[in-house]
């Protein structure tokens, strides 16, 4: 007998009890179709989480006076001020070796933009340099970026937002060359900024950008920087980078870089999103190792039933001794027929988690990882053949005249 | 006596197509050669014998019957002969191979080739058409798919069931198929068709018709074993040997056709009982 025809015999068993044959497919069906979709969202979660940071710029470090902890009260008491003299520290040619650019963010509280009759309040109004875009992702759609000389000319020029935009103009109208107040004071709209979506809880086309000085002019006030934006020349140099601005700002202002409470904070994108990725790896093997779990329990009804198979099929195996089937023919035919199960549940599996895979599942999009897909096929084969061979074997090994006798 | 494994002869059980061939050059022309095959059952603390120092050779060619009560050992006799079963002590040798050299599949072999099984129950397998049923024993021999269709339709002819060779056995009376487990059993060109009760759940006129094709068998040189306890069933083989408590007790050729009652007073009351 080749595999053909142990094939052809196998079908025609899963065959001949319909219903029973489809009720043990479900179980690796929803093992592996638990498989498929669990590793998804997991992994959609971790793509998500990695994206947010991301928006931060890879290469790039920011740093938040403040501090971890302690509340606003607390926390604030010791908060360092930092001002474009810090910046100017950082700019310092001895570092360039590690520092490309440097990025003084300067944020406007409860800006309200006003066109016409309609006014919204962007999440963020953030005074900046045209460095900001390579610093922190971002780009004009439409329009163009302010550049240097409206910098240092405290020109009162700004780029919006998708979500500002349409707040303010409504759906698809043009914003470029438009004269918007905000509180109170007029900028003009030179540029839409490309949109970079919704991260975790926060709308990213909800901002505003302008040139650091004319927000000072009009709208900050004061000498404070809110954060600091540091491009590092590359991505390798992103830990050296932080070190050095965590020194050179504690130094400045007098605090001790190693001290948990320094004042401020230096967050690292990269460094954010190796913890996130870990973090989110556990929750996919966690993720995993539960849908395995439930692919394990499908095995185990596949044997179930494949001894239940063989105590029914005793006489027709008997039969097939009698006219002198070898012992690996036997073996051969359960085997497949256990291993046709496995395979259905196994493709049908596949083919509903690729469905379910498709719909937002507890906010996360989930993200197919084929080769998930691919072990999900090979083991749900692998586990109906594990747990088919103690049936099977129990067959092969029946004696011809017990199994004749039998009932 | 001792049993020879197949540890004896190296090389066995990578070539078990050749351990089946003849190595008994001594019985050439016997297909059966039951060598004081003694079986016994352990129950318990003590032993009960099935077979008692058996011996009986068969010539190729010949219509055996083999009667006795339920309970005679003729079941036991039938399963050693048909390599279902191994004997206690005892050698047998079938068609000149020693069958306690055998492995396990070295057995399945001697069975798919030497043996042709015809079964009481008729034993078909379900949900498999005729024709699938007929090939089964060439399909485990390896024969090829074309050359196993083509010898399946030419025994369902022999057995007037080439109608029926799409039809599933559950679509068939009795006598069809038992008709149908005779050509499984002739298909292969077995040196023993082992026939046990094959008309023990057959109507008279099924009876007739199977006993006919085994007539017919006969006529064409086929070595035919018959075990049986009707004596009608009995009349039509050339030979019978009765059994009784795991010992034969008569042993009756009657080549002229008719039963011949034997003579020996044990058999007469023996013949008593089975009637």
């Amino acid at each position: 007998m080749n595999a053909y025809q142990l094939f052809r015999l196998a079908v025609r068993g899963v065959n001949a009890n319909k219903l029973r044959s489809a009720l043990t497919i479900l179980g690796i069906l929803i093992g592996v179709a638990s498989v498929v979709v669990l590793v998804a969202v997991g992994n959609g979660s971790a793509i998500a989480v990695k994206k947010q940071f991301e928006g931060l710029g890879t290469n790039s470090i920011t740093v938040f006076t403040g501090g971890f902890g302690g509340g606003r009260g607390g926390a604030r008491s010791q908060s360092i001020v930092m001002t474009m003299k810090d910046v100017e520290a950082l700019e310092s040619k001895e570092y360039a070796a590690t520092i490309k650019n440097v990025v003084p963010i300067v944020n406007a509280p409860s800006v309200t933009a006003t066109f016409g009759d309609a006014s919204t309040t962007p999440d963020q109004f953030q005074g900046t340099t045209p460095e900001i875009q390579t610093a922190s992702s971002y780009r004009a759609e439409e329009g163009r970026f302010f550049n240097a000389d409206e910098l240092k000319n405290r020109q009162r020029v700004a780029l919006i937002g998708k979500t500002v935009q349409t707040n303010l103009f409504g759906e698809g109208e043009s914003a470029v060359g438009q004269r918007v107040k905000f509180n109170r004071i007029e900028y003009e709209i030179i540029g839409v900024l490309a949109t970079k979506g919704t991260t975790g809880t926060r709308d990213e086309d909800n901002v505003v950008l302008a040139p650091w000085t004319a927000v000072r002019d009009t709208l900050a006030g004061g000498t404070s920087i809110s954060q600091i934006k540091v491009e590092a020349t590359s991505a390798k140099a992103t830990t050296d980078a932080q070190t050095l601005v965590t020194n050179v700002i504690a130094s400045r202002n007098g605090k001790d870089p190693n001290a948990t409470n320094k004042g401020f904070q230096v967050l690292n994108a990269s460094a954010l999103i190796a913890s996130s990725t870990s973090t989110s790896k556990t929750l996919t093997v966690l993720l995993g190792a539960v849908a395995a779990i439930s692919l394990l329990v499908g095995g185990i009804g596949i044997m179930n039933i494949m001894l239940v198979t063989v105590t029914e099929r005793t006489r027709e195996i008997g039969i097939r001794k009698a006219v002198g089937a070898p012992k690996a023919a036997i073996l051969g035919q359960f085997l497949m027929e256990s291993m046709v199960l496995g395979a259905i549940g196994g493709v049908v599996g596949v083919a509903i988690g690729l469905i379910g895979s498709r719909f937002r599942i507890v906010g996360v999009a989930p993200v197919v990882s084929y080769p998930s897909v691919v072990v999900a096929f090979i083991v749900s084969v692998a586990v109906s053949l594990f747990f088919g061979f103690y049936p099977a074997n129990r067959a092969a090994s029946l004696r011809p005249i017990d199994a004749l006798r039998h009932e | 006596m001792p049993r020879e494994r197949e540890r004896s002869r190296p090389g066995a059980a990578k070539a078990p197509l050749s351990a089946v061939t003849s190595n008994d050059p001594t019985h050439p022309n016997m297909v059966i050669d039951l060598r004081r095959i003694t079986k016994t059952y352990e129950m318990g603390e003590h032993s009960v014998y099935a077979l008692r120092s058996v011996n009986l050779a068969v010539e190729r060619g010949d219509f055996l019957a083999i009667m006795g009560a339920s309970g005679s050992g003729k079941s036991t006799l039938m399963n050693i002969i048909g390599c279902l079963d191994v004997p206690t002590t005892g050698r047998f040798f079938l068609d000149g191979v020693d069958v306690a050299t055998l492995d396990e599949d070295q057995l399945a072999i001697a069975r798919n080739h030497k043996i042709g099984f015809i079964f009481q129950s008729f034993n078909l397998i379900p949900r498999t058409s005729v024709l699938d049923n007929v090939e089964l024993p060439m399909a485990y021999a390896g024969m090829k798919q074309a050359k196993r269709t083509e010898r399946a339709k030419a025994a369902l002819a022999l057995v007037g069931l080439s109608d029926r060779s799409r039809h599933l056995p559950s679509e068939l009376s009795g006598g069809q198929q038992q008709r149908a487990a005779i050509a499984r059993a002739i298909a292969t060109s077995p040196a023993l068709l082992l026939a046990d009760e094959p008309t023990g759940n057959l109507d008279s006129q099924s009876t007739a018709e199977v006993l006919d094709i085994f007539e017919q068998m006969h006529r064409d040189g086929r070595t035919i074993v018959l075990i049986t306890h009707e004596d009608d069933v009995a009349a039509r083989a050339k030979r019978v040997i009765r059994l009784r408590d795991g010992e034969i007790i008569s042993d009756t050729r009657h080549d002229t056709g008719g039963w011949t009652r034997p003579a020996s007073p044990d058999a007469l009351a023996e013949a008593a009982v089975a009637r």
